[in-house]
């Protein structure tokens, strides 16, 4: 069973948390990786740079050109994370934009995350149809899950689609929008986490776009089956020492 | 047709839609509904009305004597400079505020480079009384000065871009990142042939009406409504695509798109996207564009705010691919000089951009007698400061 869907079966309230890869500094990234796991993240989401990032907002687009400043490329992380596995053994989803992975070969892609022991991938411009048609196969040949998100506007139809071609967690976002705006739980986006709810998917739910404290983490928690972190997380480790913001951080969702 | 957009979106093997998920519902609501509306003769009705008495269409197909002599082939100047607004932008954002209308849109947005976009879609907005709100880069704020005023005047509301290169490309992203966080009575006029299918097949249909006008003034000036080159800019490819689009299936005219070279191809400050670029995705579709091994975008460079842009749209790319067009490149000082001679030979003052098609002229081998058209995008009174600063008039 690959260790996504096992995680989901054991546990409850999953965090997961978003981090650019390179950044603060280009060899950061295992070193957050082990932090994250040892103060109690359950997944880890790390990013891999691009220079045009039209889903995410100020803050990631910040570390994304800071990380790209820095020399950071999928060549460099996957040399990186090469003995991925001898630091961490939560789940790991590599998050970025198609363009660097087709430069590097979908292949050759698929390849190296599965050589690394990555688990899946989340590229947000990546939509269904190309990826059924280009990226399917090689993904499935590897082991590798994709994650799509879904949107208050996803129809139904598309959403059960979604879940078909699923095999680890939809990435539910809270409203449409760029990454780092803040969550508002109103009516209607509790409307639309019940009524996502009631679908009964075959897929867990994870909740994403604008968490950032324990309140909003946990009302995500109430709806699906845990939350994603991203801006607050890569703001909270823009400077000071590592270690010491990452768990700082996560002692307020995990004590 | 052969060169047109497949069911699925694609030309050859580019094009496609890769969107993030959160725009899905807008450009499908697009997809589904594009052909149909452009089709339906009300608004046809309405779109040429408007293309006849308020951008003053048909354009002119004038011969240029003084060019014609100097080069000996008959040189044809296709005078989108003289549409309202100076350029060939409104012929885009005609159709697509009609379009934007009938699916019930409130309010519009979109992407600028030399302003000529940003100032033909805060004309339409005012036209129709929507909120109109403009992204433009810092860089080009500053050296499209006129064009900002004038956006200001139409009462759109302009948002710097201050990521990046500053210019086009990340105009466009903050476009995309609205549109995203307005999911629901938003629409995107973007500027060309680029973005998201049904992007590319809209703007192009929209355009086509340069060379559906050009076929007509051909045949009633020559006796022939075929000519033998048809020559065009290419920034993202809207005015070139726009005069190449009812010659295409025609294999005996030659289609000639010039990009720009900036200080020369290989300077390292150029935007001659087919000589520098690979196949990628950029802004929705699978194209040819400037970018690292990596597969990070390279900021172009050119003189000219509107040819700019590290990609081109993905219908070029495969004409480009297949042979059927031949793409070329003419530096920031052909140009400059380019528009100088136009202006000294036929009294017309060139956009930079289109300064760059009427470039090549200078590179081609007639034996004579040949008909040659050129697509004259824009006029340039939004590059006094530019030609002033170079010539030291
Ligand atoms: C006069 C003129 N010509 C050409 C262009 C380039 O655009 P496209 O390649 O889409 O025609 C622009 C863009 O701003 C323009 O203003």
């Amino acid at each position: 069973m690959n260790r996504i869907k096992k995680l989901f079966q054991e546990k409850k309230n999953i965090l997961s948390i978003y981090y650019t890869a390179g950044y603060p500094n280009l060899s950061d990234t295992i070193k957050i990786a082990e932090a994250l796991q040892k103060s109690g993240a359950d997944i880890l989401e790390i990013g891999f740079p691009y220079s045009d990032p039209v889903a995410d907002g100020p803050v990631i687009q910040a570390s994304s050109k800071q990380a790209l400043d820095q020399g950071m490329t999928l060549k460099v992380l996957f040399e990186q994370l090469k003995d991925l596995r001898k630091h961490v053994t939560i789940p790991v989803l590599l998050m970025g934009y198609v363009n660097p992975v087709l430069q590097f070969g979908v292949e050759n892609f698929c390849k190296a995350c599965a050589e690394a022991g990555v688990d899946g991938c989340i590229v947000p411009d990546l939509p269904m149809a190309e990826y059924e048609e280009f990226y399917q196969e090689c993904f499935e040949k590897h082991n590798l899950s994709n994650v799509f998100l879904i949107t208050p506007q996803t129809t139904e139809e598309r959403i059960h689609k979604i879940d078909g071609l699923t095999n680890s967690f939809i990435y539910l976002l809270s409203s449409s929008a760029t990454t780092g705006k803040n969550l508002e739980v109103g009516n209607t986006t509790e409307a639309y986490f019940s009524r996502i709810k009631a679908m009964n998917l075959k897929n867990p739910t994870m909740i994403g776009f604008g968490i950032s404290d324990k309140q909003t983490f946990d009302k995500a928690c109430s709806y699906g089956n845990g939350a994603i972190i991203g801006t607050a997380f890569v703001k909270a480790i823009a400077d000071g020492n590592l270690e010491e913001s990452i768990s700082s951080f996560m002692k307020k969702f995990r004590d | 047709m052969k060169y047109k957009v497949n069911e699925k979106g694609y030309y050859g093997d580019f094009g496609g839609a890769y969107i993030p998920e959160m725009l899905y519902p807008n450009v499908e609501e697009l997809r589904q509904n594009y052909l149909k509306i452009i089709a339906d003769p009300e608004f046809q009705k309405e779109f040429h009305q408007l293309l006849k008495d308020y951008v003053g269409r048909p354009s002119p197909l004038y011969l240029a004597k003084r060019y014609s002599e100097k080069y000996g082939a008959n040189i044809f100047l296709k005078r989108e400079d003289l549409n309202h607004t100076g350029a060939h932008k409104i012929n885009n954002t005609i159709g697509q505020i009609l379009l934007a209308e009938k699916l019930g849109k409130k309010r519009i947005i979109a992407e600028t480079g030399a302003g000529q976009h940003g100032v033909a879609t805060a004309t339409v907005c005012a036209l129709r009384n929507l909120e109109c709100v403009i992204y433009m880069g810092e860089v080009d704020i500053e050296r499209q000065a006129p064009n900002v005023a004038r956006m200001k005047m139409l009462g759109a509301k302009v948002v710097p871009a201050s990521s990046g290169s500053k210019t086009l490309k990340d105009a466009t992203n903050e476009a995309m990142r609205d549109w995203i966080n307005n999911p629901v009575d938003t629409h995107y006029i973007i500027g060309s042939v680029v973005g998201p299918h049904p992007y590319p097949d809209m703007v192009a249909i929209f355009q086509s009406i340069i060379s559906e006008e050009t076929k007509k003034q051909l045949l009633e000036q020559t006796g022939s409504d075929q000519p033998d080159y048809v020559l065009a800019c290419v920034g993202g490819g809207s005015n070139a695509m726009g005069m190449f689009y009812h010659f295409m299936d025609d294999e005996k005219v030659k289609l000639i798109a010039v990009e720009a070279a900036g200080k020369g191809v290989s300077s390292g400050f150029s935007a001659a996207t087919t000589y520098l670029g690979k196949e990628g995705v950029l802004h929705g579709s699978r194209s040819i564009l400037m970018q690292t091994e990596d597969g990070q975008v390279v900021e172009p460079h050119s003189v000219s705010a509107g040819l700019d842009y590290p990609g081109i749209g993905p219908q070029h790319a495969h004409l480009f691919k297949t042979g059927r067009g031949q793409y070329v490149s003419i530096t920031d000082d052909e140009s400059l000089e380019a528009g100088l001679l136009c202006t000294k030979l036929e009294g017309i003052i060139p956009a930079i951009e289109s300064a760059h098609a009427l470039a090549y002229l200078e590179k081609m081998e007639f034996k004579g007698g040949e008909n040659v058209v050129v697509c004259l995008s824009g006029r340039g009174d939004k590059d006094l400061d530019t030609y002033i600063k170079y010539f030291n008039l």
